[in-house]
């Protein structure tokens, strides 16, 4: 084994020290947003308080900040609130679930066979088309005012965004990166495991991230629709009962519960696929 | 002639390759015999559109033929549009792009046509270990590959394809996108490898000073269509250091090889 001897093939070489300017940059866009957004969400609530009270407007049109957070806080202790937000999590999580399995395997089929492309692409693109939260009310016909419902809703708005971007993973791969795998003689499963898989995988994330957001729409809309379950009938029922306090703390409780699913999603990016740009 | 001469590690014999384009199609490669003897360095030197790369994807499994036989250590590669595996498994490609897959660690992608073998995970490393010792980027083994230097890329795509043991290397335009200066460094570290190794090993190229250092043999091949124009033996003696270059000999059939190339291309 010889050593090498050569020196015009270093490795880069390490980063030079970082001027202080540039350190500065860093920092300051690593905080900033840990400052500003408590500030500005600070300033929202503040201006929402203030006309609240300079305004005298009804309760019943715009509720003052702290009695909602105080309804919030009910909301929070009260198990009844914790069933909702335990169905909508189920209906979201599980149609979530169908569109990845749907999504991504036939995401991977439509990119590699053609024919199979030409044939489904009219059908998907129709799908894509209709307005799908028209299709809720037919929903709760076929499948009834329980769950079921809700997670096929979430499954269907959930999909397309998931199929759409693996087939665009898939399609992306490397030619390079396929003539190694023809060269090493691998399986069709081979190709699909250690190579379509992780280089279409920034790809599925990204339409993991909006297919997240959708299932959560689509659960929230089946339960406006019918059943008696899930954080969707819950602010119906607040709003049908003028309760608008407890109806804006429903609304909130929604929010949050979307930020940590969307965020959760994210953090997928950087647990997998640390390699890539887009993890940074 | 005996009877113990050995047989060719590669034979191509009336090898021709058609590609359609549209109505019309093209002639790639015109009917082209080749011998490459066991343990040679074959380059396949030529302008743009000769058809080496061609060629060279023909002998590595990666296209087939239109036309012709090609043996690979006397198993017939190609039944048609049919690859034989067994013949595959004797050949290692290296690519102009190191084309190492970036999700996996230097180390990782050495080893993935171990793990595509079966090849559990600690003889796997221990293989990959050695090879970056031997190609020269030891050390580098957890490295991501966009943490590695062009050159350095190159050396573990090197790796990966001797990771397996086969008796050939097909390079096409390894070192093509590499600076001049580390170009020569590799120059000297592939004749080196190609030494302590003892592969056969085809390598495609324009660079004329590239052949002509690297070569047992070069194939000069002319385009439209593509074909062998003339076969130039290299009788300079091994191995070769970065002062050949100046001698008059390695001139002497650098000038030719830049004569005849500009006559054909």
């Amino acid at each position: 084994m010889t050593d090498m001897t050569n020196t015009t093939d270093l490795p880069p070489a390490p980063a030079p020290p970082v001027s202080q300017a540039r350190n500065r940059r860093r920092i300051r866009d690593s905080l900033l947003p840990w400052i500003t957004t408590p500030l500005l969400l600070f300033i929202l609530i503040a201006t929402w308080h203030v006309y609240v009270r300079v305004s005298g407007i009804s309760p019943f049109i715009l509720p003052a900040p702290d009695t909602v957070w105080t309804e919030w806080l009910r909301l929070m202790t009260n198990p009844r609130g914790w069933n909702h937000t335990y169905w909508t999590l189920y209906a979201t999580l599980t149609g979530f679930f169908w569109a990845i399995l749907i999504g991504v395997s036939l995401g991977v089929l439509i990119a590699r066979i053609r024919w199979l492309e030409v044939t489904l692409n009219p059908f998907i693109v129709a799908t894509q088309v209709i307005p799908k939260v028209a299709l809720v009310p037919l929903f709760v016909v076929w499948f009834g005012f329980g769950v079921t419902s809700k997670v096929i809703v979430a499954a269907v708005l959930a999909f397309f965004p998931i199929l759409t971007n693996t087939v665009l993973g898939v399609k992306s791969i490397d030619e390079g990166h396929r003539d190694v795998m023809t060269s090493l003689n691998a399986t069709r499963w081979q190709i699909f495991r250690r190579l379509e898989l992780p280089s279409a995988l920034p790809y599925i994330i990204t339409g993991l991230e909006v297919g997240i957001v959708l299932a959560i729409i689509g659960a929230i809309v089946g339960e406006y629709l019918g059943g008696n379950q899930g954080l969707g009938r819950m602010l119906i029922e607040r709003m049908n009962a003028f309760e608008m306090d407890e109806m804006f703390a429903v609304l909130i409780h929604m929010s949050l519960l979307g930020f940590v699913l969307y965020f959760s999603v994210g953090a997928l990016r950087k647990l997998l696929t640390p390699w890539h740009a887009s993890a940074k | 002639m005996t009877l113990t001469e050995a047989a060719p590690a590669i034979r191509l014999t009336g090898i021709e390759k058609w590609y359609d384009a549209g109505d019309a199609a093209v002639h790639a490669l015109s009917a082209t015999d080749l011998s490459v003897a066991d343990r040679e360095f074959v380059v396949l030197l030529g302008p743009s559109g000769c058809g080496k790369t061609t060629l060279l994807r023909m002998v590595g499994g990666l296209i087939a033929p239109s036309r012709g036989e090609l043996m690979v250590e006397g198993v017939q590669l190609w039944a048609g549009e049919e690859r034989r595996s067994e013949a595959v498994s004797e050949l290692g490609m290296v690519f102009q792009d190191a084309n190492l897959y970036p999700w996996l660690s230097v180390e990782d992608n050495i080893a993935l046509p171990l793990e595509l073998k079966g090849m559990g995970k600690a003889p796997r490393r221990a293989k990959a270990h050695e090879l970056c010792a031997l190609v020269g980027i030891g050390g580098f083994e957890k490295r991501w590959p966009r943490e590695l230097s062009g050159g350095m890329r190159q050396r573990a795509a090197i790796a990966r394809a001797l990771s397996y043991n086969p008796k050939i290397l097909l390079m096409d335009e390894p070192f093509g996108a590499l600076d001049a200066m580390t170009r020569d460094a590799m120059n000297l570290e592939l004749q080196r490898l190609w030494m302590e190794t003892g592969k056969t090993i085809i390598l495609v190229t324009h660079s004329i000073s590239e052949a002509v250092f690297l070569a047992d043999r070069i194939v000069l091949l002319s385009p439209r269509p593509g074909k062998i124009d003339s076969i130039i033996d290299v009788p300079i003696p091994r191995p070769r250091r970065g002062e050949v270059q100046a001698t008059p000999e390695f001139q002497q059939i650098a000038l030719s090889l830049r004569q005849r190339l500009s006559e054909i291309s």
